[in-house]
């Protein structure tokens, strides 16, 4: 299956032997001189006035080959535009097909839904600031950092207020990390519902976050190490999202971020100040965020009381349910996409771990019969997206391709079936099953389920 | 004295050097109490953060009428906007704390009352973020009143029954869910214990060996044209899903080749596409459709009732602003105070124009 690809692609023969073998194996030899220089600067111009003529002329010459390169395009004939044209850059016109997406008939209202990152498209782990994916509960705003406030109340000693002046002034962290949301996957409990790996993955995004450790402030507010047991993360939206944190994993590696990949964070995605939580639901990631309440009890907010809460086939809620487990999808080729022809492709997805590192990827193409270890490309950290490629070439038979991960705590991704043994069908948060895509004789991908 | 010196000079430097240390000076400063109480209005199960009120199912019944009902159905059972809030228990239900409908998937439609366990959480949610469009506008005495009236409707506390912080404890005893909660599973810590152990088994691993769920070929085009949201070059294309699936390579490969993959038959123009979108970022698609009557009239119905109508333009953008009820059903059109003036006659302008 791997590494015994036949061919790398379909070349087809260029055009750029104007001058003959031998000669251009004596120039290699001896070298020019002034008679030959004579010589090329002809052959050079005749090609040139081909060129100039278009592709009939070239055909007329008895040159063949792509008219994208004999015949030279306006981008290499003309100016171009001058810096700071674009002075804060967009991407190319041609990437218009890849952006953040609704799923139709998921919700009602679009200030209270989701948009989907095009994890069809992507690569390597950083996820484009502009396509990270959205969820808000109550709409978003673009918020005056100058007005921007952020409270410690609760269990500590000197309860405070800080500027955005004063949280960038203090020492900062700058770390990757994945954010999932807990219903990312929700709509592919019970049956397959949705078409590409945007819609039944794309919850999923990845950052280099900077500010500073949520401890730091803790710290500085002298919060009561005794009676502290949890915190309470605040929005400064109309929701005024709240997630309750224990104490042990606030004072870990949360962060109180401002920055991300470089700039500020988005206004989508909490701009100027969110939430930082690794490895856990993205709900948790409280944007906007206004306060921390140090308290001694969880607070059953509405996002922990009657959403975000996991449904057991005994009839009982899980509550508080917050790590999203090892987890891994193959990206290219997916659903909704198509191969080009018989022949190599790389395929390549995504590995992450609320738990820690990714230590393994397998790739089956028989549906999970027989599986083969994938290549990790580096960087690969804890609570972050690990890239994972391995080679194949198809030979035109139909297969079910599927990525398996397992994190360094040894745990392994399981199959549906495995979570549906627990779990049942109607859990709706934090399904990290085994994903399949079954790919036709007629190179087309779909969205299935197996085991 | 030669030495005395060396030690002064000595403490003098390590009282610098500890300006480095833990101590972060002159960055934030302490909160006053009224701005704590400003914000710090989350409320507790355990009650703690209510402050103190009352409301009664009655006034409440009023408030609901006017701000919530449009979203919510008049009894809360409404399923346009959001999903239920009242409905799926039952009297053994608010006896037993465990709502019977929620075993093995008797009720598929949860709704939020079947879910909640803590009456907190209705308080502190209803208080901090109702109504939709104007979170926290509701008084404290409004939060206990809507709270009640919800109560009422679930048939948990009677007709007359005046909801206080002196006896929302004795009503938390009667939520139907409250004992529907639990803590017993792995994925509230990083250490948690994993519910699957599964194994990694490399060749001849065991399968089902057949598919049981497939994206149904009637769907395909459900979420737009797949082509159309993949790249047009690169190790794939996207699938062109307004086409039935191709059933040979060669015909995939020269629809491929022979596709444009461009945006450009877009049916919808750019001109209208910006007015859906602010349509859309004013929050009125939710309630209105372009074409078709939602919860409230489509823009189509709206410019057919207006056609000859001169003063329709000011009176419309006057209902956008402020609310109106009667015209088009029993469904009121709460006050929409985040659309500024700019962008609501912009909406109401194109409208009228007709689509």
């Amino acid at each position: 299956m791997v590494d015994d690809f036949n061919k790398i692609g379909r070349i087809l023969p260029a055009p750029e032997n104007f001058l003959d073998a031998e000669l251009t194996r004596e120039i290699t030899n001896n070298g020019l001189n002034l008679e030959r220089r004579g010589f090329l600067l002809k052959s050079f111009m005749a090609a040139s006035a081909a060129l100039a003529g278009g592709v009939a002329l070239t055909a007329k010459a008895g040159v063949t080959g792509d008219p994208n390169i004999l015949s030279l395009p306006a981008h290499s004939k003309t100016l171009g535009k001058p810096v700071a044209a674009n002075p804060y850059g967009v991407p190319s016109k041609y990437e218009a097909n890849l952006m953040r997406r609704e799923s139709p008939g998921l919700t009602r209202v679009s200030a209270a839904s989701v948009s989907f990152a095009p994890l069809q498209g992507l690569f390597g782990i950083i996820t484009p600031s502009g396509l990270h994916f959205e969820r808000h509960h109550q709409g978003w705003h673009d918020i005056d950092p100058t007005t921007h406030r952020f409270m410690i109340n609760g269990l500590v000693k000197n309860p405070k207020i800080y500027t955005m002046d004063d949280l960038m002034r203090l020492p900062s962290v700058s770390r990757m990390h994945f954010i999932e949301c807990g219903a990312n996957t929700a709509m592919e409990w019970g049956n397959v519902a949705v078409p590409t790996v945007q819609y039944t993955h794309g919850m999923l995004s990845c950052s280099e976050f900077t500010g500073v450790p949520l401890s730091v402030l803790l710290d500085d507010c002298g919060y009561d190490k005794k009676s502290a047991k949890f915190v309470l993360a605040e929005g400064s939206d109309g929701s005024s999202m709240t997630r309750t944190i224990p104490i042990d994993q606030a004072l870990d590696d949360v962060i109180v971020a401002w920055g991300m990949n470089g700039e500020m964070l988005r206004p989508e995605n909490g701009y100027p100040l969110r939430l930082v939580v690794p490895g856990v639901q993205g709900v948790s990631w409280v944007k906007w965020l206004r306060r921390i309440e140090v308290g001694d009890k969880p607070y059953a907010t509405k996002d922990e009381a009657v959403h975000y809460i996991d449904l057991m086939p005994d009839g009982q809620y899980r509550q508080y349910t917050s790590i999203q487990e090892c987890k891994s999808v193959i990206t290219s080729p997916s659903a909704g996409q198509m191969l080009l022809d018989k022949g190599f492709y790389n395929i390549t997805g995504l590995a992450w771990s609320g738990r820690g590192k990714v230590k393994r990827v397998d790739v089956s193409v028989d549906g999970g019969k027989n599986w083969k270890t994938a290549r990790l490309e580096s960087p690969i950290l804890p609570k972050c997206l690990t890239r994972f490629n391995i080679n194949w070439v198809w030979d035109g038979s139909p297969a079910i391709l599927q990525s398996r991960a397992i994190d360094e705590t040894g745990y392994v991704q399981p199959k549906i079936n495995e979570l549906r043994e627990v779990r049942g069908t109607r859990s709706v948060y934090h399904n990290n099953a085994i994903q399949s895509w079954k790919l036709t004789a007629s190179g087309e991908l779909t969205n299935v389920q197996t085991y | 004295m030669f030495k005395r010196i060396d030690l002064l000079i000595i403490l003098i430097m390590l009282a610098t050097s500890s300006a480095y240390a833990a101590q972060y000076k002159n960055i934030g400063r302490t909160a006053t109490e009224d701005e704590i109480a400003s914000w710090d209005i989350d409320v507790r199960p355990d009650f703690k953060g209510l402050p103190a009120g009352e409301g009664s199912v009655e006034d409440g019944e009023v408030i609901w009428e006017a701000k919530c009902a449009s979203c919510h159905g008049t009894f809360g059972e409404s399923n346009e906007v959001f999903t239920p809030i009242i409905g799926g228990i039952t009297e053994a239900d608010i006896a037993s704390g465990h709502v019977a409908g929620l075993v093995g998937n008797k009720q598929p439609q949860k709704t939020t009352i079947m879910k909640v366990a803590t009456l907190s959480t209705l308080w502190d949610y209803i208080h901090r973020a109702m109504p939709w469009t104007a979170p926290k506008s509701l008084s404290k005495n409004e939060v206990f009143a809507v709270t009640a009236y919800l109560l009422n409707l679930a048939r948990i506390i009677p007709d007359d029954f005046v909801l206080t912080d002196k006896n929302i404890q004795d009503v938390q005893k009667l939520m139907p869910n409250r004992n529907g909660m639990t803590l017993e599973h792995g994925l509230r810590t990083v250490n948690g214990k994993p519910d699957v152990k599964s194994k990694a088994c490399m060749q001849n691993c065991e399968t089902l060996d057949r598919i049981t769920s497939v994206f149904p070929d009637s769907a395909r085009n459900s979420h737009g044209n797949i082509q159309l949201q993949n790249r047009t070059f690169g190790a794939v294309r996207g699938v062109d899903t307004s086409l039935p699936a191709a059933t040979t390579l060669e015909e995939s490969i020269s629809r491929y080749k022979n596709s444009s993959l461009s945006n450009e038959n877009d049916a919808v123009s750019s001109a209208e596409l910006e007015m859906q979108t602010l349509a859309k970022n004013n929050n009125c698609l939710g309630c209105h459709g372009v074409k078709e009557k939602l919860i409230g009239p489509g823009f189509n119905e709206i410019a057919a009732k207006y056609k000859t109508d001169k003063n329709a333009n000011t009176m419309l953008v006057k209902r956008v602003k402020q609310g109106t009820s009667g015209n088009w059903g029993d469904m009121a059109m709460p006050p929409q105070t985040s659309v500024s003036d700019a962008d609501a006659k912009t909406l109401v302008n194109w409208i009228l124009k007709g689509n």
